[in-house]
């Protein structure tokens, strides 16, 4: 969803009656229909972005430089921006890190994209996204960010792709308000993202940065911290990477009591395994049934009395198209499986969808 | 055409009920080809034709406020006619059938559409989605046969309004939208049961009305205002398109399923029918017409109404690659593939308009005595 910035009532109504009567000659369609081939990044858009650049940092990273639309409210270094990209003709939504400063005179912003492997929109980012190409963007979202005032010592632990917020904060200068230790993990030095930029730094004595080259020496364990850097929990950390690190901290600052000087952020927060049948849930109503692999998804709503759009209930009409709001389904006809994480604004046809795991149908 | 059980040459009579279910899993094995190579080929296409339709509607209206000079307004005219045929054949109709939901762009949905057309989508995605596409050519259940004020099949009991069909036929084909309209709404026989007061009925009835309302204050009215001086010529203009389309649309969708060769079925034939033989019935159902990819992009690819009726969620364009497979499958299985050029079809199905405005001629009737033979599996 976006939201626009309040106008001023005056503007409102002269706008708006200019955009009603506009309406009158464009209907069925609405006047932004048709400005959307020509000024796709208009203010009062649907918040969009041109690609500008898309530049290789290691051999599977790439650093997508964007313009985004008028509306584009600005970030808080550490944030993250949903992106929508069209992948195989498909509109696929997924979260990336700004590693851009905030406020460039210029309005574009940076996002790093790591290529995980059968990520689907990944790989295409990295290695398929032209110069050129319309993207459609939420506004910057997220709270894996610095306080302000800044605290005095800062540790950022990170892993992989985990860089990216934390290259958005230092190219912010979060350096220059705190005492900044990086531990940051990578299978190669070559893997390290911003591994130049990053050595740079602590060249020049702004950071301190630790290295862990883990094809080499192996994963980092969280016990290794306090000979690493010995006064580690007695700093704020924000930390970001796999799930397992991200665990794995929670529970040492944890024992330490100390949890509260931990912050994380976890790049994929629901993790969707499909299996056969599972529990469907209708948000709306708040009515929760179990469904089997076999059972479509319309009948088993009905059956536990939930009111659900139905038509030819063989797949044609597409009269029973609801959204699915988390979840896996699997299409009866041909094993097909779709998966949908919020945002995603996935549709099915629950005439010809069975449960493939939990579910969650706005209805 | 005529209820396919009664006839003395009945065309599926050489099958079996396995044959049967053998044709629906080799249509199924097309289908998901085609769904296997769905995607970006198929968004750009949609995007492609959406964005002429647009600058080409843009560019006619523009045209036509300067309709006062002649050639402006026979350029503004057929373009505008061209970008009212698109909007409702290859884009509207399509996207309403959901055949570009797989992009889960909400600008292109069958849920969000909304067409250039006197009836709202959810009223038309209704009668035709899910009744008339499910129903296809079932005597009593797709209205869709003579659209509830024309006889079109033998087996349609004559009365002597019939008479007057031709008539309505062509009255029907010059105010095309307003007939959909008013078939979507059921109108003749909600009035008939005294329904005209039921809430949901009246609501369906302001919802069309608000989408006329729309549509005629656009072309009738503030189009022409913003003509200033022509204000008159482009009122015709707008007029003619509207015409053209609607003669267009009328003559496309006569040629789908009542030329000659194109067969019907009773109620009775579709109870428990399997996914095999409901893909019969529309092999069977269904008439294509032949020509230039530029005649199937103007008729929206209905022109392979064959393919289309299969697998109506299947982006039009694909219906093209398809149809030589799906021919090949009516050969295979001794089935007539019925199709023809584009004046053949629709004198053909004039011609049923006309002749079927009498009564049956004894002949025909005599059919009756053949012992039904139905398309479900207890009569297979």
């Amino acid at each position: 969803m976006t939201t626009t910035v309040p106008r001023s009532p005056a503007r409102t109504s002269v706008r708006d009656r200019l955009l009603r009567l506009a309406a009158t000659v464009t209907t069925p369609l609405l006047p932004e229909d048709y400005l959307d081939l020509i000024a796709p990044l208009r203010a009062g858009a649907a918040l969009r972005g041109r690609v500008l650049a898309v530049d290789p940092e290691t051999r599977d990273a790439a650093t997508l430089t964007i313009q985004p639309g008028r509306d584009w409210r600005g970030h808080t270094p550490g944030q993250y921006v949903r992106l929508g990209v069209d992948v195989d003709g498909v509109r696929q939504w997924r979260a990336y890190s700004l590693t851009s400063a905030p406020g460039r005179p210029d309005g574009r912003i940076r996002v790093t994209v790591k290529a995980i492997p059968d990520g689907k929109v990944s790989n295409h980012l990295v290695r398929r996204l032209r110069p050129g190409t319309i993207i459609h963007l939420d506004q910057a979202q997220g709270d894996f960010v610095l306080p302000d005032p800044a605290p005095a010592r800062v540790l950022f632990l990170t892993a992989g792709s985990g860089i990216t917020p934390v290259m958005g904060m230092l190219r912010a200068g979060a350096h220059t308000r705190s005492d900044v230790v990086v531990v940051h993990s990578a299978p190669t030095a070559d893997d390290v993202v911003f591994g130049a930029e990053l050595r740079a730094l602590a060249a020049q004595g702004a950071i301190r940065l630790l290295e862990r080259h883990t094809d080499t020496d192996g994963m980092l364990g969280v016990d290794e911290l306090a000979g690493l850097v010995p006064d580690h929990l007695e700093r704020q950390t924000w930390a970001c990477g796999p799930m397992g690190m991200l665990d794995a901290a929670e529970r040492h600052w944890s024992a330490a009591g100390v949890a509260q000087r931990l912050h994380t952020e976890r790049f994929r927060p629901t993790v969707i395994s499909p299996g056969e049948g599972g529990t469907v849930t209708f948000t709306r109503t708040g009515l929760t049934v179990a469904a089997d692999g076999a059972t479509p998804i319309l009948d088993a709503g009905e059956a536990a009395g939930a009111l659900m759009p139905s038509g030819c209930r063989m797949g044609i009409c597409y009269g029973c198209v609801v959204p699915l709001r988390q979840g896996a389904v699997r299409d009866l006809r041909n094993g097909e499986l779709t998966t949908a994480v919020p945002g995603d604004g996935v549709l099915i046809q629950t005439c010809v969808s069975a449960a493939a795991g939990t579910c969650d149908i706005e209805l | 055409m005529t209820v396919i059980q009664k006839k003395p040459d009945n065309p599926i009579a050489h099958l079996s009920a396995a044959d049967i279910e053998i044709i629906g899993k080799e249509l199924d094995a097309i289908r998901n080809r085609v769904l296997a190579e769905r995607g970006e080929a198929d968004a750009r296409y949609i995007r492609t034709v959406i964005k002429t339709q647009r600058t080409l509607e843009v560019g006619s209206r523009a045209v036509l406020l300067f309709s006062l000079f002649p050639p402006a307004w026979v350029v503004g005219t057929l373009g505008l006619s061209i970008a009212k045929i698109l909007e409702n054949m290859e884009i509207g109709h399509n996207i309403l059938h959901g055949q570009y939901d797989f992009m889960r762009d909400p600008k292109i949905h069958s849920t969000t559409w909304e067409w250039d057309h006197v009836s709202p989508a959810d009223q038309w995605k209704h009668s035709h989605n899910e009744l008339h596409h499910r129903y296809t050519n079932v005597l009593g259940k797709d209205n869709d046969l003579g659209y509830g004020i024309m006889r079109v099949d033998e087996d349609q009991r004559w009365h002597p309004m019939h008479l007057g069909q031709p008539l309505w036929n062509f009255v029907n084909a010059c105010f095309f939208e307003y007939g959909i309209a008013a078939y979507d709404l059921e109108l003749g026989r909600n009035l008939q049961k005294g329904r005209h007061r039921d809430p949901a009925f009246r609501a369906r009835v302001r919802a069309v009305g608000r989408k006329i309302r729309r549509q005629v204050l656009k072309d009738y009215v503030i189009h022409p205002l913003l003509s200033g001086p022509s204000f008159l010529t482009t009122l015709a203009a707008t007029f003619t398109a509207n015409l053209i389309r609607n003669l267009w649309s009328h003559s496309v969708i006569m040629c789908g399923h009542f030329p000659q060769g194109v067969e019907t079925f009773e109620k009775t034939s579709i109870e428990g029918e399997t996914r095999g033989e409901w893909y019969l019935r529309q092999m069977l159902g269904s008439a294509n017409i032949s020509g230039s990819r530029l005649l199937h992009i103007m008729t929206g690819n209905l022109s392979f109404q064959i393919e289309h009726h299969l697998f109506p969620d299947l982006p039009s364009k694909r219906y093209q690659e398809i149809a030589p497979q799906v021919r090949a499958l009516f050969d295979r299985y001794g089935l007539k593939y019925t199709t023809g050029p584009l004046p053949k079809q629709v004198a053909s199905a004039w011609w049923k308009v006309i002749r079927l405005s009498l009564p049956n001629r004894r002949s025909t009737q005599s059919a009756d005595g053949v012992p039904a033979r139905s398309l479900a599996p207890t009569g297979v």
